[in-house]
């Protein structure tokens, strides 16, 4: 385990320095730069920008910029942001929490309603249920989630008038249930995906256990068809689904982009869009880092999590 | 001239502002249609209610001398207090000082070097700390600190010497005379001495998460991505605050932005306004009030004067001539904008209204450019002394009202023997070096072409303000006219408003004339608010519709 975990360390710093240089090259040979927004600005003289160039040190060969930003990070210190002047960590922290919220719950309703989707969809397979599941998932995953999102406020929002149109929270009401009310139509707008996902691998993998020999085995003994599937299909369909996991893991840190504009949602999808848009280089390389430590994070503990379910699996 | 007679003629005109203001405010009363009694227009006497603002950019600068963009603007002016204000009609109006400086009331010398300041004794920092001269000296002087990463010098870098003569007195010197500083004023605001002096890198400070200022509201707190919440400041020196809370709420679509202000979780639209195309509906929506405002951009086809095709007048009239703006605008645009023939703001002091008139006249395009000696080609594009008329434009591409006002264009110019072809480009890549250094061939592009309110353009059209040819500035059309400069140059070292309006009327006059870009329209904004928020006044003198929300209040 010692060594596996050493092997994977020392193949996750790779990674991480090879996402960064990537990253860096790629976010710096993007027309604009940071200055860019204020190039219409009337008042603004070419001396302003040469001076604010300077001062934020972007003069300097891109080789440089990097390798400073790089011996900072590897001191813990992650930068500022460009735009409001906040350390990288703290504008990650002001919006992981919002995203966290409607990830988590959209994920946990996917998880549910997928599992059981396709549990069902394979054990009646062909049926009415499995054909209409079938359509279901491929409309969902065909159509963008943000147009989900907006014939999702209009019909319920502007015209029924049940859930608000987009928000976290009424400004000036913090309590819980007005969070739960902001809250219901974006994760079953986000949900709406990862059931699709959710269930087209849930029934392949229930298909598959269904067809092994000891399933045979077991209905030989004469256990009833719900025991067999309880008991037998579903615990060993289960197994693939907790590396799936563990791929959707860091998504639920990382948010949803066009989703959470869409609703007004304060969250980490959000901020990335927007200091791409503004080239506030300190926080996309940070939510890069970010996201890049999360999904190796994921698969790591979704590698250590079926080996300790799966008792055929070892690691080394 | 005296002093004394000096502040008494000053009286006289504030107090002939102060009756035309209460007529004002009685024609707005007389066609209340609601029926309410005019008595439900008046403010509370303390501050009571909240305001919700909405923005399709999420204010994040609040230390206002620190590079910012429009929606920051709000913040800055319902926090801070700059020593003027611009009002809606283009005039300086006291802020932090008792009287805008000029020459005739001694405020600034008469070769416009020598200025005197003369500050208001009742204004307190948020804090509680006096206001006084001496930060103002700081504030001035953070700006031209090498150290400190600041937004707009223009100005600021020409002062010197400042000195406190007392708590409420400061002068300065400037290494150059320059008319436009006084209006750069307006769009600076005081930071405290006393807070941000202790800090060591003033672009690392407290103060910037979390600012004091002496304006109508106080900070409250930012929920980063969402919103940022101001209190009264019930010890506000000028007039107002009427409301408990002002806040200014982040919605970053513009879809969504209207949406909220249908279902009315915002109670007032600010940058970037409603939509155009949402324009019609809106106006339809019952509690709502949905207003035009003129704006400060213009929308103009930009002729790059070095290239060939360009150089003749004559086409650049044809062109002119070939331009159905009436479709245009109504066509594609909604009918929301305004057509113009000037650079100059609509709504500023120094707009000339009597410029002729652009006609839409295929045949007079091509009797124009036949006059001119432009004969058409085998291909039917005209060709003169080697030259041939056909030429790219460009624009931000993903644009798709520019893209189909193109397209239009491309028709009616190839009409009158003009080939136009459209090479479009991401905005980064248009706006960077392809824009500011000339070398498009002709675009689109909505241009603010003054600062602050004030008229002085030699930033635009100054020969001095070309990049391609080594200057400083944004005159990316090329265009060079001596007159106009030394019209410039006399504007920029002319402090009187009379003398400097007549310099300005003039410049545009010549413009029209010489058509070194071809204006399309003058743009306008979709305001909406809920009809009970009184006290609401549009600024485009200003870059948001939030520049006065201490007067804002409710009805009842």
């Amino acid at each position: 385990m010692r060594g596996f975990l050493l092997n994977r360390l020392s193949q996750s710093l790779i990674l991480l320095l090879i996402v960064s240089v990537i990253g860096f090259v790629v976010l710096n040979l993007l027309p604009g730069g940071p200055l860019a927004q204020f190039g219409l600005d009337p008042g603004m003289t070419q001396d302003d920008l040469d001076r604010l160039k300077e001062q934020l040190g972007l003069n300097r060969p891109l080789w440089m910029q990097y390798l400073d930003w790089a011996w900072r990070l590897l001191q813990g210190d992650w930068g500022n942001s460009f735009r409001d002047g906040a350390p990288v960590l703290s504008v990650i922290g002001r919006h992981v929490f919002a995203t966290l919220l409607l990830m988590g719950t959209s994920t946990a309703i996917a998880i549910a309603i997928g599992t059981w989707i396709g549990i069902r969809g394979a054990t009646h397979r062909y049926s009415l249920f499995d054909h209409l599941a079938t359509v279901g998932a491929m409309v969902a995953l065909s159509i963008p989630t943000f147009w989900f999102g907006l014939v999702g406020i209009y019909i319920f929002s502007l015209k029924l008038g049940w859930v608000p149109a987009g928000n976290m929270y009424t400004i000036g009401d913090g309590s819980v249930l007005n969070y739960l009310h902001h809250l219901i139509l974006p994760s079953l707008v986000l949900s709406l995906v990862h059931v699709a996902i959710w269930s087209r691998y849930m029934r392949t993998s229930t298909l598959d256990a269904i067809s092994q020999d000891f399933v045979k085995t077991a209905r030989a003994k004469g256990l009833s068809e719900r025991r067999v599937i309880m008991k037998h299909v579903v615990g060993n369909a289960l197994l693939p689904m907790i590396t799936l996991a563990g791929v959707q893991l860091p998504s639920i840190l990382t948010g949803a982009l066009v989703t959470e504009t869409v609703f007004t949602w304060p969250g980490m999808g959000r901020l990335f869009l927007d200091s791409l848009g503004y080239s506030d280089y300190p926080v996309v390389m940070g939510l890069l880092m970010f996201s890049a430590i999360l999904v190796i994070l994921g698969n790591l503990i979704a590698d250590i999590a079926v080996a300790i379910v799966d008792p055929r699996i070892r690691l080394g | 001239m005296t002093e004394r007679t000096n502040s008494k003629s000053n009286y006289s005109r504030r107090h002939a502002l102060r009756l035309m203001a209460i007529g004002g405010a009685a024609g707005l009363i007389a066609p209340n249609l609601l029926g309410k009694p005019a008595f439900a227009q008046n403010p509370p006497a303390s501050p009571t209610g909240r305001v919700v603002v909405g923005f399709s950019q999420e204010p994040t600068v609040f230390n206002p001398l620190m590079p910012h963009t429009e929606c920051d603007d709000a913040v800055h002016f319902s926090v801070f207090d700059a020593l003027v204000r611009m009002d809606p009609k283009g005039v300086l109006q006291p802020n932090l000082v008792v009287e805008v400086p000029s020459q005739d009331n001694g405020g600034i010398s008469e070769d416009g070097l020598l200025w005197r300041i003369r500050l208001r004794d009742d204004v307190r920092w948020h804090d509680g700390q006096p206001f006084t001269a001496e930060d103002v000296k700081f504030t001035l002087e953070l700006i031209t600190n090498p150290k400190f990463r600041a937004w707009r010098t223009a100005g600021h870098s020409l002062v010197r010497d400042i000195k406190v003569v007392s708590p409420t007195e400061l002068t300065w010197r400037m290494e150059e005379a320059f008319a436009p500083y006084l209006s750069f004023l307006a769009e600076t605001f005081m930071v405290p001495k006393h807070i941000l002096e202790k800090e060591a890198d003033p672009n690392a400070a407290a103060f910037n998460q979390a600012p004091v200022g002496t304006g109508a509201f106080k900070w409250a707190q930012r929920i980063a991505g969402d919103h940022i919440e101001l209190v009264a400041n019930t010890d506000y020196a000028g007039e107002g605050p009427y409301l408990e809370r002002l806040v200014f709420k982040y919605i970053p679509d513009m879809t969504v932005l209207y949406t909220q202000f249908k279902s009315g979780d915002i109670d007032l639209v600010d940058q970037a306004f409603i939509t155009a195309d949402n324009y019609a509906e809106a106006s339809t929506l019952p509690d709502r009030v949905v207003m035009l405002e003129r704006g400060a951009s213009v929308e103009s086809i930009y002729l790059n004067l070095e290239k060939p095709q360009f150089k003749d007048p004559a086409v650049r009239q044809a062109l002119y001539a070939a331009i159905d703006r009436k479709a245009i605008l109504e066509g594609l645009y909604y009918g929301v904008h305004n057509p113009t023939e000037t650079f100059m703001p609509q709504n500023s002091y120094y707009y000339n209204p009597n410029l002729p008139a652009q006609e839409f006249n295929i045949e007079r395009a091509r009797q124009i450019l036949d006059e001119a000696g432009w004969v058409p080609g085998a291909d039917g594009i005209r060709v003169k002394d080697g030259v041939r008329l056909s030429f790219a434009n460009s624009t931000t591409s993903g644009n798709h009202l520019r893209e189909q006002t193109q397209q239009f264009l491309q028709q009616t110019f190839a009409e009158i023997g003009v080939e136009m072809t459209i090479s479009n480009l991401p905005a980064a890549v248009m706006w960077g070096d392809f824009w500011l250094k000339s070398q498009f061939e002709s675009a689109i592009s909505g241009v603010t072409n003054v600062i602050a309110g004030d008229p002085d353009v030699t930033n635009r059209l100054h020969t001095k303000a070309i990049v391609a040819k080594g200057g400083k500035g944004s005159n990316t059309g090329q265009y060079s006219n001596p007159e106009v400069d030394a019209l410039l140059d006399k504007g920029t070292r002319t402090f009187d408003r009379e003398e400097r309006r007549a310099i300005y009327l003039r410049v545009q006059e010549i413009v029209r004339q010489d058509l070194p870009f071809l204006p399309l329209f003058a743009y306008a904004n979709v305001f909406g608010r809920k009809e009970g928020l009184a006290g609401f006044e549009a600024n485009s003198n200003t870059r948001v519709a939030s520049w006065h929300a201490a007067g804002w209040h409710w009805k009842d």
